[in-house]
């Protein structure tokens, strides 16, 4: 009786107020015949704080799927496994990517996205976003023709990607565009070109990820000529960089066709990045890469140089025996047949180097210079090109909104 | 486009037609009501709310089943250059509420239509006897902002009813090829009628009418004023006998990519700002790299480069119909022949320096 009262009272809140919602409901949507409008119905006709539960299957969809609803999660019965839900979009035919989420507060989790057409799921304008123990794959594995990122955040603040799984994207496995306050944390990236890429960013937290067989690892990036520029305050720790050896197969005229086959970590065009604790094996370029962009721009705001970027406490294993640069074989053998762990163009600016390993130096001059201009030298390690005084302590912490992280519980 | 014509005549003598009606004593038929409640999204004289009206008859737009007659204060227009969706003919109405008009602003932009007015545009494909209507699209201006539904007509063509999450449909086009017809969801609706994260009607700008469609709303009341700055954008029907290759191909831009392609659309991330009042050569374009372009670059390295439509990525990107790499990523599923030919035309005559 109480109950019913009480629900009469939400109810006459709810009217008064509008779009306020009763309470949060869960639909749980099956596969089989119909599941993609079903699915696509559900997403519109949610309220906010609605679960949308995808019960375990295959789930062949033809269109890409959108959320536009506020303060929504779509969970699976699992990633991969025996229990998992699949959105299949091997045969999709219109939209430019599997899944489209422009609402805030929206939480996705225990779920896989095969084959989408275009990227894989990107949210766009969509703060306090979760995606949680998702798996994005291009099952073929690296082809030139996969969408281009697999897990797509972009103009957002407060972005957490946490346990999640990228395989085959032919640009980022994991891409943060044009965002601040971002958590990067505990994903596992094999086989894109690039595995985790953070552009033009601000507050990031990439940690504890694994990067392997990608062509590059992870990428700390700002371009001009976007509605953000100016990068910067990027934490990169505690990840495990391993084996990234494989061809670029971008297509070209993207920005990450450029990146060489086995690079681990490369920081370009940003400010106060940190580059710490990390496990860096196995890549034949170069294990650190610190390099200006190089093409033209006309973009008044834009910082081309690495800035005041800390080298610390990582561990490097075998390396640069292989390097995937324009002369790299001839640079290698002069200098003892692999490249130092770690590489720089010359142009970085405030550039401090605290672990014992030699860092090669193509001593260019200024930026946009043809690296046939390059006048390569190893520096050792003590040397004092390798550590500026230092500009700046620790990065402050990344964190989230109260209850976001609770979102995961 | 004789056809819509031709149709927006026999609406205009419909209105004629009705209005005498009106003007007919107490004991004819009462007029019939255009259901303001439900373009607001209130209660309805059943004394329901219907948030999403699951048929398009209920709005009373229309004088018969067959959506064909437009009611009284039902106003047809049409667009100097308008958005390419597979060839399908389109028939375009604003609806105001009583007694209100709309405002034009001074940079012949987008005309401000008050709180309970609602434009309709309903897509056909063949002509005469044979046309038959598709889908027909509402943008609602409801008291909280812009609503955007489609509605999928029947195989009778006696009723569309409400498809929220869109539909597929086979259509054989005038030239006889078939092709796979999609009806956006209501999500896809607003992504490209957004603009900071807000729906906003795309289509009727006074640089994009007609000076004599806009000096008749003027003089009859339905508009605060006939706007100065008004149809500048050229016609497209008329472009064969254009020389303005640039002002084409800039007036086909504004209308087919900029709704996304402009600070606060959806594609804002790629820095691409393709509006007609843009003239910054990088921001449209010319010289640009992509950004997020994955495959869609297709090996190209900018946007536009001037004197090479082959290496032009906008080129490419307009000249496929595959998921991923096709621009516009909705509402069309096959080329625009004629548009690439006018984009490809400006680019090919660009001035190298640019």
């Amino acid at each position: 009786m109480i109950k019913t009262a009480f629900a009469a009272a939400l109810l006459a809140t709810t009217t008064l107020a509008g779009a306020t919602p009763v309470q949060a409901e869960n639909h749980t949507i099956a596969p089989g015949e119909g599941a993609a409008e079903r699915l696509q119905e559900a997403l519109i006709l949610a309220e906010p704080g609605d679960t949308i539960m995808l019960e375990a299957g295959r789930y062949a969809l033809t269109e890409g799927l959108s959320l536009d609803v506020e303060g929504v999660t779509i969970k699976g019965a699992g990633m991969d496994g025996d229990t998992q839900s699949i959105l299949d979009f091997t045969n999709q035919q219109g939209a430019g990517e599997g899944l489209l989420v422009t609402s805030d507060n929206v939480t996705l989790r225990d779920f896989a996205v095969e084959n989408a057409k275009g990227d894989g799921i990107k949210s766009k304008g969509a703060d306090n976003i979760i995606y949680h123990a998702l798996r994005v794959e291009w099952t073929a594995g690296p082809k030139p023709t996969n969408g281009a990122y697999g897990i797509y955040p972009v103009e957002s603040s407060n972005v957490l990607v946490q346990d999640s799984y990228v395989r085959g994207a032919s640009d980022a496995g994991i891409y943060v565009g044009q965002s601040e306050n971002i958590i990067v944390r505990g994903n596992r990236v094999v086989e894109n070109v690039a595995g985790i890429e953070i552009e033009n960013s601000n507050y990031a937290e990439v940690t504890d990820n694994l990067a392997t067989m990608n062509t590059g690892g992870i990428l700390v990036f700002d371009l001009p000529g976007l509605p953000r520029v100016g990068g910067g305050d990027v934490l990169v720790a505690r990840n495990a960089v391993i084996d990234n050896n494989t061809d670029n197969f971008a297509p070209e005229g993207n920005i990450v066709a450029s990146v060489p086959a086995g690079t681990g970590v490369m920081v370009m065009a940003n400010t106060n990045v940190h580059v710490t604790e990390n496990l860096l094996t196995n890549n034949k370029t170069s294990h650190v890469m610190l390099i200006a962009y190089s093409q033209d721009y006309s973009d008044e705001r834009y910082q081309p140089r690495p800035v005041d970027v800390l080298v610390k406490g990582n561990v490097y294993g075998f390396g640069g025996t292989a390097p995937d640069i324009p002369g790299g074989k001839m640079l290698a053998a002069a200098v003892g047949g692999k490249l130092p762990p770690i590489l720089s163009d010359g142009l970085a600016e405030g550039l401090q180097l605290m672990d014992a390993v030699p860092m090669l130096n193509l001593n260019l001059e200024r930026v946009g210079q043809p690296l046939a201009e390059a006048r390569p030298d190893v520096i050792m390690p003590g040397s004092s090109e390798m550590s500026a005084p230092a500009k700046s302590g620790a990065l402050a912490a990344v964190v989230l909104p109260a209850g976001m992280e609770a979102r995961l519980q | 486009m004789k056809i819509s014509s031709a149709l927006f005549c026999a609406a205009l003598v419909a209105c004629l037609a009705s209005l005498t009606a009106r003007s007919l004593p107490a004991s004819a038929l009462p007029p019939p009501r255009i259901n303001v409640e439900a373009i607001l999204g209130v209660e309805q004289l059943d004394g329901k709310v219907r948030k999403y009206p699951r048929t398009l008859s209920e709005y009373g737009f229309f004088l018969d089943r067959a959506g064909r007659d437009p009611a009284p204060g039902v106003i047809g227009y049409e667009l100097n250059t308008p958005l390419y969706s597979d060839g399908a003919d389109k028939l375009r109405y604003i609806v105001l509420p009583d007694g209100a008009q709309m405002k034009a602003g001074e940079d012949g932009g987008l005309l401000d239509l008050p709180v309970g007015s609602a434009i309709i545009k309903t897509f056909a494909f063949g002509e005469g006897e044979d046309q038959r209507y598709i889908e027909t699209r509402l943008l609602l201006h409801r008291a909280d902002g812009w609503l955007a539904l489609p509605y999928k007509w029947n195989a009778e063509q006696t009723e569309a009813t409400l498809a929220l999450v869109g539909a597929r449909e086979n259509i054989t086009r005038p030239d006889g090829t078939t092709i796979s017809y999609q009806i956006p969801n209501k999500n896809q609706c607003k992504n490209c009628h957004q603009l900071n994260d807000v729906v906003t009607p795309i289509g009727p700008k006074a640089r994009n009418l007609s000076a004599a469609w806009l000096d008749a709303r003027a003089v009859d009341g339905r508009l605060d004023t006939s706007p100065a700055l008004a149809d500048t954008v050229p016609h497209w029907q008329e472009r064969a006998g254009n020389p303005d290759t640039a002002a084409l191909a800039r007036g086909y831009l504004d209308v087919n990519c900029a709704h996304c392609h402009q600070p606060g659309g959806s594609a804002s991330n790629s820095g691409l700002d393709l509006r007609w009042e843009q003239d910054d050569p990088h921001a449209i374009g010319i010289r640009k790299p992509p950004v997020a372009a994955g495959r869609g670059a297709g090996g190209h390295k900018v946007s536009i480069l001037p004197g090479n439509p082959d290496a032009s990525i906008l080129v490419y990107r307009m000249s496929s119909t595959e998921p991923g790499v096709a621009m516009p990523e909705l509402g069309r599923a096959t080329n625009d022949e004629a548009g690439i030919a006018v984009i490809r035309d400006w680019i090919e005559n660009m001035e190298p320096a640019l």
